[in-house]
C-alpha cells in the first residue's frame, strides 16, 4: 500500500473520530447547562473549550463564553481547526484522496455527515443544536458499521488505527479537564459530588448505562475514573483504545511482515496500563498521569508516521 | 591557453531537508577549440551521482541526497585548454537545429524596445554577421558591466530598462536583439578569465551565441564587448539562462535556503 | 442548419427507411415507447452519478461537478465500415509514432522538406528538453484517441489527433455496462464486439514497453489528484488494471531509478501511465514551479529506466498546426496514401488561406491552434455578428494562431430530446493502443453527441453528451440464442505494421 494512502486512511480515522467526540461533548454540555436542574452556565462551556483545547482560540474571537456562541464555535466555525465542520471537511478530503479504497457505504456516511453542515450558518435553538449533533453521531455510527463490513485488510486497519489513537487522546483530555474543574485543589475525593457534572463525563463517552452495570455503589468519581481509565470493556476507555492500537498494529505487522518502533511503543504502553490501578493513579496525581499519557500518545502518533513512512 | 577553474557552490537550508535532487550542468565538453584536461565535481556529503545529457546535448550530473541535510557544498575544479578561432564554435555536440533558437522564452520574450534598439544600431548593408557584431558592441556601450550576482528571474525586457547589467542580462538582451534580426541565438553558461589576478567572483559567466548560415554558431559576449576567444570556457547552452543554469534543484522540506557562490578562474603557469 | 445530414441509422437524407443492416435497431426504436427509453436513460444517469463519474466545468466553482448526459440510443458501426476505419487508424497511429521518433531524433521529415522547419521548431509543443531521448522500445504514442467525424456511409474524416493523454475511455466502458444492463435485447439482436477487455489490453501494452531486462514490471497510473476533473477515470483505470494510483508525492527518483513510497518501503516503478501534462512532469526540466512533478523523472527516462506513457513531447504530433500536414506525414512514413483523410483545413498563417477565411467567416469553423475542449472556437454559421467581428480582429492580429475548416454536414444519430427522438450530430473517438508488438484498435470508442438541435459542438464542457458505440462482428447470423450470453467474445483487431516499418524499425 502507498504510504500516502495509508496516511490518508489514518487521518480519515482520526478526524472522523474527533468530529464524533466533539459532537458528544457538545451534546453532553448542552444537557449539563440547559437541561439539568441547576444550569452550570459559563463554567460548563469553558470546560468544553478546555477539553478540545480551543479556549485560547475562542478567547481571540472576543465573544463572551455562552452556549450559543460556543456551540457555533465548536460545530459550525470553519475558521478554526477544532470545529466539527472542519474535522469533517478534513475527513472527507482524506476520504476523497483514497475514494476507491473505500466502500460506497463508508464514503456515503462521511459525505452525508459533511453535507449536514452545508448552508448552515447558525446553530439555532437548543433543540436544533441537539438534532445536529445527534445527526453527526448517527452518521458516525453508520461509518463505524460500514468499516466493519469492509474487507479486513490494511484499508480498514489504518482507519481503525487513526480512530484508536484519536480516541485515546480525546478520553484522556476529557477526564483531565473535567476532573480538574470538578475537584479543585484541596477538595477530597468522595465528598459531596456534582452528579450532573459526573454524568456529563459518562454521557460524552456513551457510558451511562455501562457504568450502572459495572459498578453498584452509585455515582462515585473514583469508579468513573476507573471505568474510563482501566476498563477495557468500555470501548472509549484508555485501556480499550490502547489495546485496540496494539491489535491493529499487530494485524498490520502480520500483513507487511514488519515490526517497528510503533509496535514496541504501543505494546509497552499496553502492558504498563494493564498493571495500573486507578486508585493509585488518583492518589499519586491523575493530572500528571493524564498529561504524560497524552504526550506518550503524541509520540506514538509520530512513531506510526515514521514506521509507515507517511508523507 | 591553460585555464584552471574553481567553482564552489554552497547551499544552506534554514530547516533540515529530507531529500535533495539536483541537476548539475557543470561539466564542459570538448570542442575543436576547447580541450578538457581534467575536471571533477566533489560533494561534501554522501551523494549518488549519475552522468547524462539533457535535450540540448549538455553534459549533466544528477545528484541524489537523502536527508536529513542542512546544507551542501558542490566543488567543481578543473583545467581546460583553449585556443583561438575568432569566436566561431567548431566541433560542439549539437542535438537541435539552429531554427529552434529563434523561439522566445519567458525571460527572452520578444520586446519592442530591444528590437527597436537592434534596428537602430544596425544597417542592412552590414549583413547578418556585421549586424550581430554591432549589436554586441552597442549593448556593451549602453550598459555598465556589473560583475555581481544576477537578480533572480529578471528577464531581458526588464533588464533593458536598467543602467547596468550582469553578464546574464547582457547575454539575454543580446539573444532577444539577435532573434529580432532573424538570427537564431542562445545562451551559453561557462567561465571567463578576467585580467585581475586571483579574482573571486560571485557567479559563473554567461554570454551568447548566434547562428549565421555558412559560418555556424558564433560567440558574442556583450559583457566584454568582444567575441569569446581563449578566455572563455564553454559549459552549457540553452534557449535562455534558466535553461543553462549550473544547478536546477528540488528539495523536500520546509524553510528557506541561502546560496553562496565563489568562482575563481586563473591562468595556469602564471 | 440548412444542410441535410446523413443519419447513421435512418440512412441518407430523403431515405424513408432504416438502413437495411440496422432494421432490427429501427424496429427497437419504433417499438420501445419513449417513456421507457427515458426511464432507462435516467437509470443509467443515476448510476453514473452514484459512481461519481463526474467532471468539473472550467469557469464554474468546484462544487459544480456534473455528469455527462448519456443517450440511450447507440450508434452502430457495421463490420465492414469498422474494418476500413481500423486500417486507416492503424496507419495513422503508426505514422504518429514514426513521426515522433523522427522529429526528436534524426528529423528526416524536416530535412526532406515535407514539413516547414519553423512550424516545428517554433512550436511550443516541440520540447527541446527531451531531444535525443528515446522511449523504451521506441513507442511514443501508446494511447491515441483519434477524433473522427462522418458525412456519409464511407466518408470518415479525422478532426483531431490526441496523442498526449486522451480521456474518455471510462465512458466507453461505463456506457457499455449501462447498455448491457438496460437494453440486453439489443445484444441478442446484434453480435457486438466486446470492449471490456480494454483494461487488460492497456496493462498488456504498458508491460510490453517496460524497460529492457525488466521481467515483471511494476506499472502505475499517475494522477494530479482528486481535484482533477478526470480523477474518476484515473482511479477507474488504476482499479480495473489492478495497479496503484499514485500522485507525484508518492514517487521519488534516486540514482536515476523511479520508486514509489509504500508502507513497507520503496518499490521500483517501471512503467508510468501519467495523466498529467508534460509541463508538470519534472520541475528540474519543465516548469520549475510545478508541485505536481517528480524531480529527476526525466533523468530516469533518459537513462532508459522507466517508460512514460504517453512519452513526453508528444504534443507536437497532435498540434492543430501540424494536423493540416498529417496526410503528408502519413504518406512520408507509410509510403502509401493516407487512408483516413483530414477535414479540409486552411492554415491562417498562409496569406491566401487567411484571405479566404476572412471572406467566409460565416461559413467556416475557426479554431485556436493550441486550444482544446471547444474553447477559443468560432462556429461561423451559428455565431452572432459580434462573435464573428471579434474573431475577424483576432485573426488579423495573430493569424498564425488559427486554423479554419469548412462546416461539415456531420452525421446524426437519433437521440432523446424533449420532444422525443430527434437526429443530433455526433463525432467519435476510437482508442488505439501501441505496444512493443504493434498497434491495435479497440472495437468501440466514445461517441459524443451535440444535444442541442443543429449544434455541432460535442464537447462535454459545452453541453455535449455521450452514447454507446456498437461495432458489429463479422457474422451477424451466428448470434447467441435468447437467454444465452449477451456479449460476444473476441475483440481487438490487431495489425502488425502492414507494409511499413513499425516504430521499432524506425531507429
Amino acid at each position: 500500500m502507498l504510504s500516502r494512502t495509508a496516511s490518508s486512511l489514518y487521518w480519515l480515522g482520526r478526524y472522523f473520530e474527533r468530529a464524533d467526540f466533539i459532537a458528544r461533548l457538545v451534546e453532553a454540555t448542552v444537557r449539563l447547562d440547559v437541561l439539568s436542574s441547576q444550569p452550570a452556565g459559563e463554567a460548563a462551556w469553558a470546560s468544553a473549550l478546555a477539553v478540545t483545547e480551543t479556549d485560547e482560540a475562542f478567547a481571540k474571537t472576543g465573544v463572551p463564553v455562552g452556549q450559543r456562541d460556543v456551540v457555533r464555535f465548536l460545530t459550525l466555525d470553519a475558521s478554526h481547526p477544532g470545529s466539527i465542520v472542519r474535522c469533517l471537511d478534513m475527513a472527507r478530503n482524506n476520504a476523497k484522496a483514497v475514494r476507491t479504497a473505500l466502500t460506497r457505504e463508508s464514503w456515503t456516511a462521511i459525505n452525508r455527515a459533511w453535507l449536514l453542515f452545508e448552508n448552515r450558518a447558525t446553530p439555532g435553538s437548543t433543540t436544533a443544536q441537539l438534532n445536529l449533533v445527534e445527526a453527526v453521531k448517527t452518521e458516525s455510527r453508520g461509518f463505524e458499521g460500514a468499516i466493519h463490513r469492509m474487507l479486513r485488510n490494511q484499508t480498514t486497519w489504518f482507519i481503525r488505527l487513526g480512530q484508536a489513537v484519536e480516541r485515546a487522546d480525546n478520553t484522556a483530555r476529557l477526564l483531565d479537564v473535567k476532573y480538574h474543574i470538578l475537584l479543585p485543589e484541596g477538595q477530597k475525593l468522595g465528598g459531596a459530588i456534582d452528579r450532573d457534572q459526573w454524568t456529563t463525563i459518562l454521557q460524552t463517552v456513551s457510558a451511562v448505562t455501562a457504568y450502572r452495570w459495572m459498578y453498584n455503589d452509585g455515582l462515585r468519581p473514583a469508579d468513573v475514573i476507573d471505568l474510563l481509565l482501566a476498563r477495557a470493556e468500555l470501548p472509549r476507555s484508555l485501556a480499550a483504545s490502547v489495546e485496540e492500537t496494539v491489535d491493529v498494529l499487530n494485524l498490520l505487522a502480520k500483513r507487511t511482515g514488519q515490526h517497528g518502533e510503533a509496535d514496541r511503543m504501543a505494546r509497552l504502553r499496553a502492558s504498563r496500563l494493564g498493571r495500573t490501578r486507578s486508585g493509585e493513579v488518583i492518589a499519586s496525581g491523575l493530572h500528571q498521569y493524564l498529561q504524560a499519557f497524552i504526550q506518550e500518545n503524541a509520540l506514538l502518533h509520530g512513531a506510526i508516521g515514521r514506521q509507515f513512512k507517511f508523507l | 591557453m591553460r585555464l584552471s577553474v574553481d567553482h564552489r557552490t554552497i547551499y544552506r537550508f534554514t530547516e533540515p531537508q529530507s531529500r535533495l535532487v539536483q541537476m548539475l550542468r557543470m561539466t564542459p565538453q570538448n570542442t575543436h577549440d576547447q580541450t578538457v584536461a581534467q575536471w571533477r565535481i566533489d560533494i561534501d556529503c554522501d551523494a549518488r551521482l549519475r552522468q547524462g545529457r539533457d535535450g540540448f546535448g549538455n553534459a549533466i550530473t544528477m545528484l541524489y541526497i537523502d536527508g536529513p541535510i542542512d546544507g551542501i557544498e558542490i566543488d567543481v575544479t578543473g583545467e581546460v585548454l583553449t585556443s583561438h578561432s575568432d569566436g566561431v564554435v567548431h566541433g560542439a555536440y549539437e542535438v537541435l537545429p539552429p531554427a529552434l533558437f529563434l523561439r522566445p522564452t519567458e525571460t527572452t520574450a520578444q520586446d519592442k524596445a530591444i528590437a527597436d534598439f537592434a534596428a537602430r544600431v544596425t544597417t542592412p548593408a552590414q549583413g547578418r554577421i556585421g549586424a550581430l557584431h554591432r549589436v554586441n558592441e552597442a549593448l556593451h556601450e549602453r550598459f555598465t558591466a556589473n560583475p555581481g550576482r544576477p537578480e533572480p528571474n529578471l528577464g531581458a525586457a526588464a533588464a533593458f530598462r536598467l543602467d547596468s547589467a550582469t553578464s546574464r542580462d547582457f547575454a539575454q538582451m543580446f539573444i532577444v536583439a539577435a532573434r529580432s534580426l532573424g538570427a537564431p541565438a542562445r545562451y551559453v553558461s561557462g567561465y571567463l578569465l578576467t585580467e585581475r589576478e586571483d579574482d573571486h567572483r560571485p557567479t559563473p559567466h554567461g554570454w551568447a551565441e548566434a547562428h549565421v548560415d555558412g559560418l555556424g554558431w558564433i560567440g558574442f559576449d556583450p559583457f566584454t564587448g568582444d567575441c569569446p576567444e581563449e578566455h572563455h570556457v564553454r559549459v552549457a547552452v540553452a534557449l535562455d539562462a534558466a535553461g543553462a543554469a549550473p544547478v536546477a534543484g528540488s528539495r523536500l522540506g520546509e524553510g528557506g535556503e541561502r546560496l553562496e557562490v565563489d568562482v575563481v578562474v586563473s591562468r595556469d603557469g602564471q | 442548419m440548412g444542410k441535410q445530414a446523413f443519419d447513421e441509422i435512418m440512412g441518407a437524407p430523403g431515405d424513408t427507411r432504416v438502413r437495411p443492416e440496422l432494421a432490427a435497431l429501427g424496429r427497437w426504436i419504433e417499438e420501445t415507447p419513449d417513456a421507457e427509453l427515458r426511464r432507462r436513460q435516467q437509470a443509467a444517469e443515476t448510476t453514473f452519478r452514484q459512481l461519481g463519474i463526474t467532471f468539473a466545468v472550467y469557469g464554474e466553482n468546484e462544487a459544480a461537478e456534473r455528469i455527462i448526459p448519456f443517450d440511450i440510443v447507440p450508434r452502430v458501426f457495421l463490420h465492414d465500415e469498422w474494418t476500413r476505419l481500423s486500417e486507416g487508424l492503424v496507419q495513422r497511429v503508426e505514422a504518429i509514432n514514426a513521426f515522433l521518433e523522427d522529429i526528436y531524433g534524426e528529423r528526416r521529415i524536416l530535412k526532406e522538406g515535407i514539413l516547414p522547419e519553423d512550424l516545428v521548431m517554433g512550436n511550443a509543443q516541440f520540447r527541446p528538453e527531451i531531444a535525443g531521448m528515446r522511449p523504451p522500445h521506441g513507442v511514443w504514442a501508446h494511447i491515441c484517441g483519434i477524433d473522427l467525424v462522418r458525412t456519409g456511409p464511407d466518408d470518415f474524416f479525422v478532426l483531431e489527433d490526441n496523442a498526449r493523454t486522451p480521456s474518455g475511455v471510462s465512458y466507453m466502458l461505463e456506457n457499455r455496462e449501462a447498455m448491457l444492463r438496460l437494453c440486453p435485447e439489443l445484444f441478442r439482436e446484434f453480435r457486438v464486439a466486446a470492449v471490456d477487455s480494454y483494461p487488460d489490453r492497456l496493462l498488456e501494452t504498458m508491460k510490453s514497453v517496460a524497460p529492457h531486462g525488466v521481467s515483471a514490471p511494476t506499472c502505475v497510473v499517475l494522477t494530479p489528484g482528486h481535484y482533477n476533473s478526470a480523477y474518476y477515470e484515473h482511479s477507474f483505470l488504476a482499479d480495473t488494471m489492478g495497479v496503484e494510483l499514485v500522485e507525484a508525492a508518492d514517487l521519488v527518483v534516486d540514482d536515476d531509478v523511479v520508486w514509489m513510497r509504500t508502507i513497507a518501503g520503496r518499490v521500483k516503478v517501471d512503467v508510468i501511465y501519467r495523466r498529467i501534462d508534460d509541463d508538470y512532469l519534472d520541475p528540474l526540466v519543465f516548469r520549475p514551479d510545478s508541485a505536481l512533478g517528480v524531480p529527476g523523472l526525466i533523468a530516469a527516462y533518459a537513462a532508459g529506466n522507466v517508460a512514460i506513457i504517453n512519452a513526453p513531447g508528444n504534443g507536437i504530433a497532435d498540434d492543430k498546426a501540424i494536423y493540416s500536414y498529417m496526410p503528408d506525414i502519413v504518406k512520408f512514413y507509410s509510403g502509401g496514401e493516407c487512408k483516413l483523410p483530414n477535414v479540409e483545413t486552411w492554415r491562417c498563417r498562409e496569406p491566401q488561406a487567411l484571405k479566404y477565411v476572412l471572406d467566409n467567416l460565416e461559413d467556416v469553423v475557426v479554431k485556436l491552434v493550441d486550444g482544446s475542449g471547444g474553447y477559443g472556437m468560432l462556429v461561423g454559421p451559428t455565431a452572432t455578428k459580434q462573435e464573428i467581428e471579434d474573431f475577424r480582429a483576432a485573426l488579423i492580429a495573430e493569424p498564425h494562431r488559427y486554423i479554419a475548416q469548412p462546416t461539415l454536414a456531420l452525421s446524426t444519430v437519433p437521440t432523446m430530446a424533449e420532444s422525443g427522438l430527434c437526429p443530433r450530430h455526433v463525432d467519435f473517438r476510437p482508442f488505439v493502443l501501441t505496444g512493443s508488438k504493434g498497434v491495435q484498435v479497440v472495437p468501440g470508442g466514445l461517441t459524443r453527441v451535440a444535444l442541442k438541435q443543429g449544434s455541432l459542438v460535442v464537447n462535454s464542457s459545452q453541453g455535449g453528451g455521450t452514447k454507446d458505440s456498437f461495432v458489429l462482428m463479422a457474422d451477424q447470423s451466428q448470434r447467441m440464442g435468447a437467454g444465452g450470453m449477451t456479449q460476444a467474445l473476441g475483440g481487438m483487431t490487431q495489425t502488425l505494421g502492414e507494409g511499413m516499418p513499425g516504430p521499432e524499425a524506425q531507429s
